[in-house]
């Protein structure tokens, strides 16, 4: 079994204790697979399940049933059966996770916040700052932003931040939402070009991308998360 | 950087501290009840619930300062032998807080001798563990004292004369000078002004993750949890009614409680 991620039947929903109880149903019958170099977009409407879906292959949702098979260190895991610390485990070493919007740590400067990946993982700071400053440049920060939180930065500058710090380590999974959502042209062609060559070492990526342009250049295939659709 | 991956990858794979069906009655009232978790090396557990919840009641059954009514807690020893803390006699207790472990007050005047010196605070930590030359304690001392970015010019005064936050500072400095394993904090940033709490929390983060310390931490404050954790026990009445992984709990609650606390954060 080569594939780096094997969802099988997974489901999330969400009871919403203070407002009586309601239940949300978000996803059911989740299933699909990410073979490494490959990277599957997940397309559906605004509110289908998608960002959710990346957040339970992440181990930020917990899932109410099924299965998230996750290749790590050269074993299959089930991520949803996973004990805390083995899923920190793969945070580090095996997924990596650009979420929609950037959720950096206050007061930590930008170079150091897309440094971090690196330095858990045991590079030298001076290193993996060096490294951090490579993509920083890629993707058109400024260098005297550098030293500064990312909090005060516009939405496109956040965002590739994020992307920054996503794409840094050699992680053979990354999950990307909404990757170019709040870039120029200049800058969507530039995250094009880092997922190509993430493609290229044999990552898997699961993505999610709303511009059909973007979507045409990076996915080899699609899954309609529609289908995966829980019962209102 | 590297060797103090290395440091906790030694035992790396094998908890530090376990609790099982850890409880703690006085009489009638059960404080707290049926806690059991693993913590590794390295891990940072943060125990968060509101006044009356029992999580200062673990801490202290946790550290070995309060007998425990129910259940045990073990704890791998430097030459990793596990031991029942109930097993412990006296002086190894004694012994593992001069060396393992750390132990963080919300009051820094209870965790300092508020009428020596800043240098003595930390030198005596390290004489007590053996050390006998005096300028490499009062080197070592102002280095910490560097690192928890207090004035060096402070070194000679006493924490009497130092504002709260620089007391805690302080603290920290004298828990972490002996390389402790382990360290327990007791609301860590609790009666400090919020800017302060900012940079003391930004200091412990670093310092936690430079020196691969595992940590338990006890705070009503959600943001510290986020800041400083990677796991999180929700505690009402007694018992741990939620535990997770930082951001699945925050993030993803399920319980009913978890629900409410969450959403009475403000938002940033």
């Amino acid at each position: 079994m080569t594939a780096m991620i094997d969802i099988d039947n997974a489901q999330k929903s969400f009871v919403m204790h203070l407002q009586g109880g309601i239940e949300l149903p978000v996803v059911r019958g989740v299933s699909f697979q990410v073979e490494p170099g490959e990277c599957v977009v997940l397309s559906g409407p605004s509110g289908a399940g998608k960002s959710s879906i990346l957040k339970m292959i992440f181990g930020h949702y917990r899932c109410d049933s099924g299965r998230v098979g996750i290749r790590h260190e050269g074993a299959q895991i089930d991520l949803a059966r996973a004990e805390p610390r083995q899923i920190l485990s793969v945070r580090r070493s095996t997924i990596g996770y650009v979420s929609q919007f950037l959720r950096a740590v206050p007061r930590v400067a930008t170079v150091d916040v897309v440094a971090e990946p690196l330095i858990v993982n045991g590079v030298a700071r001076a290193e993996a700052r060096e490294k951090s400053g490579q993509l920083l440049r890629r993707l058109n920060i400024p260098e005297r932003l550098w030293a500064l939180p990312p909090s005060t930065f516009s939405g496109g500058e956040q965002q590739r931040v994020n992307i920054a710090r996503g794409f840094i380590s050699d992680l053979p999974i990354l999950l990307l939402d909404e990757p170019t959502a709040s870039l120029d042209a200049a800058n969507r062609a530039v995250v094009v070009e880092l997922i190509d060559q993430k493609k290229r070492q044999g990552v898997a990526m699961v993505a999610i991308v709303h511009d059909d342009e973007i979507r045409q250049e990076i996915a080899d295939r699609i899954v309609d998360v529609t289908s995966f659709a829980a019962a209102a | 950087m590297v060797e103090n991956l290395e440091k906790h990858q030694g035992h790396g794979d094998q908890p530090l501290l376990i609790a099982e069906g850890l409880g703690k009655s006085y009489g009638h009232l059960t404080a707290c009840r049926d806690v059991s978790f693993e913590l590794y090396p390295g891990e940072v557990l943060a125990i968060v619930g509101e006044s009356g919840s029992g999580k200062s009641t673990l801490l202290q059954l946790l550290s070995a300062q309060l007998a425990s009514s129910a259940g045990s807690v073990s704890y791998r020893m430097r030459d990793g032998v596990m031991r029942d803390l109930a097993s412990l006699g006296e002086a190894e207790r004694r012994f593992l807080f001069r060396t393992d472990w750390g132990y963080v007050h919300q009051d820094p005047a209870m965790g300092l001798r508020m009428a020596v010196s800043a240098g003595a605070n930390v030198g005596e930590r390290l004489m007590a563990v053996g050390w006998n030359h005096y300028g490499r304690i009062r080197d070592t001392a102002s280095s910490w004292l560097e690192r928890v970015e207090i004035d060096i010019g402070r070194i000679d005064d006493a924490p009497r004369t130092y504002s709260g936050g620089m007391r805690q500072r302080l603290q920290i400095a004298r828990n972490l000078v002996t390389e402790p394993r382990l360290v327990f904090m007791d609301e860590p940033t609790g009666g400090l002004d919020v800017s302060v709490q900012a940079r003391l929390l930004d200091l412990m983060r670093n310092l936690v993750s430079e020196l691969g310390l595992a940590a338990i931490v006890v705070t009503h404050d959600l943001a510290v949890a986020r800041l400083l954790s990677h796991r999180v026990m929700v505690m009402k009445g007694g018992r741990v009614i939620e535990s997770g992984l930082t951001d699945q709990v925050l993030d993803d609650p399920c319980e009913p409680y978890t629900q409410l606390l969450v959403s009475s954060i403000l938002p940033a």
